[in-house]
């Protein structure tokens, strides 16, 4: 049975009102409170955050790995291709990781085993789910180097004989060795130069079509977002602040947290136009304000913003926005593409 | 005020107050934090304490035992045991081991924090200069160093003690240099660490030279670690002094220091336990102490746990 | 010589390893004019923060010039070094391991001054008072003083590594990757801080990044490097309007625009970056370009003026001519 998917319907991932925590000795680092989104075969969504917005604890949520403790799901529910993560035993687990919803790292440099031949790496995770012959596995991992663009003859090496674009091929290699529904990539080209950068891209791309894979990406780039994503979700404070599709988000843009970070980028194609910034830090997760957690840095913010949580707005069908100032429904951002 | 600025600034035109600005905003002290997060752990505050007791011990003993009380042969109450008079009973020529015990307390103080101390100087003098210069400088010092650590300490201190002969200062000297290597090896491998960071070349970029950067910068961030070696090699300095003593290479005979009493005490195992009993509890409970203090402060001091 | 500050020639640095000599920087030649931004552009490894550090004698280079002003520092001895470091700064990129994690705010803006003696016989009160005027330039609250910088976000952090470089009165700094490790709200307002003391202090920068954008938004010149080579220099438009170089064009087409289909036509670059060890007499770039033919083979091409002021070492850019294809250029409309 758990080979099949027990879905009828395209949504292969859904997230409802995921709220994490991690209980220090002194005090409780609130990483996500609140998110809820829904995933369908196929589609891409981005995660866009800065530092401290939850988007990693979010995804290590949905894989149900969060170390615990310090780490406490409060409440929620997560919905993996009809497993509901949050209640399945340690055994049931492993055999959706891997096969059903896979995660690529950041740091390309610690997610691999040095002593073991990537080769064997990849086949380790072919054999864990699949009833198949350790022969079969490996040519399986030489099949699965060669589509990453690694050829396979190199699936002898280490992970030290490879450079940091090739380890996130690998990783990459692994992740989609038993071609899973879902893939969550966590900032999977940070670490990497944007040449190297815009090869990997390009290849999660060709790779997400050709096997119908569901993406989530987790990034602070808005440009990574603009090539990858489908629908965007702008994360802050463990909240999302604005969601809708890639151009209801880019085009039409609600939020002041999210005009916020399309001013604080240099525009290429305009290099006198001035930086604005957001003023102030980013929120505190031990130390979140009673109302919305942006107010402290929003220019539009009012005694209201500041009181009590902030209200949600259905803007179109796709696009909701998290903002107390839309509650006058008069209200507008000056929007950043009228800047400069 | 530029977009730029995060923080609210009073303006600082019309001059500046009389008090200081850094009086007036209180400096988190680190010793502090850290003595908090001691204070928490069981282990190390029982350990803490233990030493405490056996400093008040010692002092008790410099101002109420002399050296007669503890010398003094009494023929008529040897081997008794633990009473109200004797709380720890009396060994083969009657003399009161509660008051040697006590009394042995300074040998045993006294190696583990001044060969200790002796090893921590010159270790991690010549470990940072290794650490931090590398080049010759390093082959030299580490592989005189790697001779030193090759040879058993207690061997080493053996041939020291032979050498210059028995005393309480040699035992000292020879437990001491047994110190050195590990000093000059903790303390290498922690300015490796940040010898590299960006704050040495920040330093450099100021103009500093090598050598202050190297003492003056790096090393006060390897403080923490060689705190914890420190206490841990304690313990094992006062058991090294007691094995020598034991085996007569240490504080010269008739002196109560707890090796030897032990080995006095040991040819009358069956007939007197307490003899070997009572010294031994106060070398295992000193020892042990002082591995739990290490222990704990390893953990009050790591700066990773910070925050 | 002018207005220029900086003047760099033929400088290179080799470092020994175990498999021969690593060329991190190779023959690298430029200038830069006072209160102006010079970006040096490239991926790692390209050699940039070395340079950088050479250029600072924070490294020894192994061969070549750098006039600053007019003198050569690497003729100059440990105590004219020493009065060079109050002329010459540096920002690092990382503000987790640049500042000190035993030292206070205030202990640490302060050692520049107090070391250097640029304050004699100024009382504590008197340094205090630079060093509170240092924390108001750069934006710190005067609360946080006696703050250690583990008690503090990145982005203050940054802006004490900047008042300690401004500490010392400097004309120019170095700044390798200032805002590389912030977040994108912080990065822009450090980019504004740096401007701003720019156009206060007359400043001159050298900006050393991977980050096109943010180098295209803060130099007046860019150089674009490719192991340990200057491949591409120009103004910070021409180059963005005109990229020459086959490895400049692919450079710039690879950096995502935050906009809807903005990213369609990226050359993408095969393979990886070769080898700095030991490199043979042939163009750099050569195994990764489209565009290659013998006489990339052949040699390493020099570095020419093709246009005014725009420099490109590429054997199939030449003035008046170009071999290459333009439909690789960056739409920069």
């Amino acid at each position: 049975m758990l080979d099949e998917c027990m879905t009828n319907s395209d949504v292969v991932l859904d997230v409802q009102d995921l709220v994490v925590h991690y209980e220090l000795k002194n005090e409780v680092v609130k990483a996500v409170n609140g998110i809820s989104f829904t995933l369908q075969k196929g589609r891409s969504i981005g995660l866009v955050g800065e530092t401290g917005a939850g988007k990693t604890t979010t995804a290590l949520a949905i894989m149900n790995l969060v170390p615990k403790p310090p780490g406490v799901v409060k409440s929620g529910t997560i919905d993996v291709c009809g497993y509901k993560m949050l209640e399945l035993k340690p055994k049931q687990l492993e055999k959706i990781r891997g096969k059903e919803i896979s995660m690529i790292f950041q740091d390309p440099m610690t997610s691999l085993n040095p002593v073991i031949s990537v080769g064997e790496q990849i086949a380790e995770s072919v054999k864990l789910h699949e009833n198949v012959s350790a022969s079969e596995a490996y040519d399986r991992a030489i099949e699965m180097l060669e589509l990453v663009g690694i050829p396979g003859e190199r699936a002898g090496e280490y992970p030290h004989q490879f450079s940091g674009g090739m380890r996130q091929r690998v990783l990459i290699a692994i992740a989609l060795a038993c071609n899973p529904r879902i893939l969550i990539a966590d900032e999977p080209t940070t670490a990497l130069d944007v040449t190297i950068q815009a090869q990997v891209l390009n290849m999660i791309n060709d790779l997400k079509k050709q096997f119908g894979t569901a993406l989530i990406m987790i990034t602070h780039d808005l440009g990574v977002v603009a090539k990858m994503c489908d629908d965007v979700a702008v994360m802050y404070a463990g909240r999302i602040v604005e969601k809708g599709t890639l151009e209801d988000v880019f085009n039409d843009t609600k939020h002041p947290y999210t005009e916020g970070l399309f001013n604080s980028l240099p525009d290429i194609t305009k290099r006198e136009s001035e930086l604005k910034p957001i003023p102030g830090l980013i929120a505190d997760p031990t130390k979140l304000p009673e109302g919305c957690a942006f107010a402290p840095r929003c220019q539009y913010a009012t005694d209201a913003c500041r009181e009590r949580p902030p209200t949600i707005h259905q803007i179109s069908p796709t696009h909701l926005v998290e903002c107390t100032a839309y509650d006058n429904p008069g209200f507008q951002i000056e929007g950043w593409q009228n800047h400069g | 005020m530029s977009r730029g600025q995060t923080e609210t600034i009073v303006s600082r035109k019309e001059g500046h107050s009389a008090t200081l600005a850094s009086r007036k905003y209180k400096k988190k002290s680190a010793f502090l934090e850290s003595w908090n997060r001691l204070r928490t752990n069981p282990g190390a505050m029982f350990g803490l304490i233990v030493i405490i007791l056996m400093v008040l011990l010692m002092v008790y003993s410099f101002m109420f035992i002399t050296e007669e009380d503890v010398m003094a042969i009494n023929s008529a109450n040897r081997f008794k045991p633990p009473s109200a008079a004797h709380p720890f009973g009396t060994d083969s020529m009657g003399r009161d081991l509660f008051m040697r015990t006590v009394y042995g307390t300074r040998y045993s103080l006294a190696v583990g924090f001044f060969s200790v101390a002796f090893g921590l100087v010159v270790g991690v003098f010549f470990g940072t200069l290794a650490g931090y210069f590398g080049g010759w400088v390093e082959e030299i010092i580490m592989r005189v160093s790697d001779v030193m650590a090759s040879i058993p300490g207690m061997l080493l201190g053996m041939v020291i003690v032979a050498v210059l002969g028995p005393s309480f200062l040699n035992l000292l000297i020879a437990i001491g240099v047994s110190n050195i290597s590990g000093f000059i090896r903790m303390s290498r491998a922690s300015i490796l660490s940040v010898k590299g960071s960006e704050f040495v070349e920040a330093a450099r970029a100021i103009g500093m030279s090598e050598f202050r950067i190297a003492f003056s910068q790096v090393l006060p961030n390897s403080v923490s670690p060689l705190i914890v070696t420190a206490t841990a090699r304690i313990a094992t300095s006062v058991l090294a002094a007691a094995g020598l003593s034991f085996i007569g290479f240490g504080v010269p005979v008739p002196l109560p220091e707890w090796g030897a009493l032990i080995s006095d005490g040991r040819n009358y195992l069956g007939r007197a336990p307490h003899l070997t009993l009572f010294p031994g509890i106060f070398i295992m409970l000193t020892t042990f102490a002082c591995s739990l203090l290490g222990d704990g402060l390893r953990d009050a001091l790591d700066p990773k746990l910070k925050q | 010589m002018g207005n220029t500050i900086l003047e760099v020639k033929n400088l290179k640095k080799y470092f020994k390893s175990p498999r021969g000599m690593v060329h991190a920087v190779d023959g690298v030649q430029f200038s830069i004019e006072r209160g102006q931004t010079l970006g040096v552009v490239g991926e790692s490894g390209c050699g940039k923060s070395t340079l950088g550090r050479c250029v600072l004698r924070l490294i020894e280079p192994t061969e070549g010039e750098v006039f600053f002003e007019g003198r050569d520092i690497c003729k100059l001895k440990k105590r004219e070094i020493k009065e060079l470091r109050k002329e010459m700064q540096i920002i690092f990129q990382d503000p987790f391991s640049s500042l000190n994690p035993r030292k206070t705010v205030l202990e640490i803006i302060s050692e520049p001054i107090v070391f250097n003696k640029l304050m004699p016989g100024a009382s504590r009160a008197q340094i205090e008072n630079r060093v509170l005027e240092l924390m108001d330039t750069v934006g710190i609250a005067e609360r946080l003083i006696n703050a250690y910088p583990h008690e503090l976000d990145g982005g203050r952090r940054q802006r004490i590594g900047i008042a300690r470089a401004l500490a010392m009165n400097p004309k120019f700094i170095v700044c390798d990757e200032p805002v590389s490790a912030l977040d994108v709200s912080i990065q822009a307002q450090i980019l504004n801080l740096l401007k701003k003391l720019q156009k206060e202090m007359g400043l001159t920068y050298m900006f050393i990044t991977h980050d096109l954008s943010v180098v295209h938004y803060f130099s007046n010149d860019i150089i674009v490097m490719y192991l340990g080579q200057v491949v591409e220099k120009a103004p910070s438009d021409v180059l963005f309007k005109n990229p020459l170089h086959p490895y400049t064009r692919a450079l710039l087409s690879s950096i995502l625009v935050p906009k809807v289909g903005g990213n369609q036509d990226t050359i993408q670059l095969r393979g990886e970056v070769t080898s700095p060890i030991d490199p043979p007499d042939e163009c750099r770039f050569a195994k990764r370009c489209d565009y290659r033919c013998e006489t990339c083979e052949g040699s390493n091409p020099p570095l020419v003026e093709v246009e005014e002021n725009h420099f490109v070492a590429c054997h199939c850019v030449k003035p008046g001519e170009n071999l290459l294809k333009k439909s690789g250029a960056v739409s920069a409309s």
